[in-house]
């Protein structure tokens, strides 16, 4: 039953400081609770889709499916944080200068929503179906009863779900000028942890050949399935013994987020009284 | 429009990075069979070729699922009850790497030494 209620809560963790870190960015955004709880709800559902054909989609693509399919959902997730943090570069302003524009930003503000509710769905599909399938499998043993598995299970994501909660609450202690700048911050690191897990995945699934090198060690400090490692990893995309090719993609997703939000924010003054 | 070129624009820089390192096909040379039963690796410890891409088998005879993980060789797979999966690992460096099954951490260890 331990051993239910620690695999639960790490991968209810995994998922849940996703959606605390989007909560925090996205306070005061009108209608933001539908598109996280719309994130979440799909995500558990594609979670027990993905489950049940675990098998057909790990043996696609040359036994490579499953890696194929963790580096793409990743990378979806990569794209929808920069899109965000760049309409948020272009829009954040705006909002908060022209009270009459508000209307129409809260219109398109849904279209970053829907980013971050993806996002929320794709992190909830990768670490849900783990669970779902840990726990089927539970089920499907004589080791464990029904029993073993709903109080290993919800304790488990009762115990995550506090743990998220709690970041969330730190979070929104931040006072608001710094709230917007410190998520920003956490949601361009995020995506770049993301896309070096993406990397590793693909040199897994031996699409990527080269820079497979490993930089540097950081095990004996601090390991990366530890649980304080644990959360670094998916917060700021730490990892212990990170690759030449993880570097370069984490890196090249800063400044690539950095240049477009950038970017992004210049071209405001063309944006205002711009429907779109 | 303003979205689609941003989105672009998005993809153009993220895809920068693995652009920067060159990309070949998948290639198994060897291939070694664990075996995991009542959440053990049997055997626990197996020898491959340093220095050359391997290909771990991984036959899961239990009902329940787990997770093939090791943070030495940067693998994370999971195998289903009574399922296999192929996990590539390589080329190593001559060394010891452990590896373990992240759902029965307690029992499921082993090590792939690499000579
Ligand atoms: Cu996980």
């Amino acid at each position: 039953m331990l051993a239910s209620l620690i695999i639960v809560f790490r991968e209810v963790l995994e998922a849940g400081l996703i959606v605390g870190i989007v909560l925090a960015a996205t306070q005061g955004v009108v209608g933001r609770g539908r598109w996280v709880a719309l994130g979440i709800a799909a995500g558990i559902v594609g979670s027990c889709i993905v489950a049940a054909f675990a098998d057909g989609i790990s043996s696609l693509f040359a036994d490579t499916g499953q890696e194929l399919f963790n580096a793409g959902v990743l990378l979806v997730a990569v794209v929808m944080l920069a899109w965000h943090n760049a309409w948020m570069a272009q829009h954040g302003r705006e909002l908060a200068r022209d009270m009459k524009a508000v209307g129409r930003a809260v219109k398109s503000g849904e279209k970053s929503l829907a980013a971050l509710a993806i996002v929320i769905g794709v992190a909830v599909l990768r670490e849900g179906s783990e669970v779902v399938l840990f726990l089927t499998g539970i089920l499907a043993s004589e080791e464990g009863g029904l029993a073993t598995v709903a109080a290993g299970g919800l304790g488990g994501m009762a115990l995550g779900a506090l743990v998220s909660v709690l970041l969330y609450a730190g979070l929104v202690q931040i006072p608001t000028r710094h709230l917007f700048a410190t998520t920003t911050w956490l949601l361009t690191l995020l995506a770049a942890g993301m896309a070096s897990t993406a990397v590793n995945f693909l040199a897994q699934a031996g699409i990527l050949m080269s820079g497979g090198t490993v930089l540097w060690d950081t095990s004996g400090f601090l390991r990366d399935n530890s649980l304080i490692g644990q959360a670094l990893h998916i917060m700021v995309g730490y990892t212990d013994r990170p690759t030449e090719a993880q570097l370069v993609a984490y890196v090249a997703v800063v400044a690539g987020i950095l240049l477009l939000t950038r970017w992004a924010a210049r071209s405001v003054p063309r944006m205002v009284g711009a429907a779109e | 429009m303003r979205c689609f070129s941003l989105l672009s624009a998005v993809c153009a820089v993220a895809l920068t990075g693995l652009a920067l390192v060159e990309v070949a096909p998948a290639r198994a040379d060897d291939m070694v069979t664990i075996v995991i039963k009542e959440h053990r690796f049997d055997p626990a410890e197996v020898k491959i070729t340093a220095n050359k891409r391997v290909t771990l088998l991984v036959d899961n005879q239990d009902a329940t699922s787990e997770e093939f993980e090791s943070g030495e060789m940067k693998v994370e797979k999971i195998v289903g009850g009574r399922k296999q999966i192929k996990v590539m690992v390589g080329p190593l460096k001559p060394g010891r790497y452990p590896f373990f099954g992240e759902f029965h951490e307690a029992t499921a260890q082993g090590a792939v030494i690499a000579e």
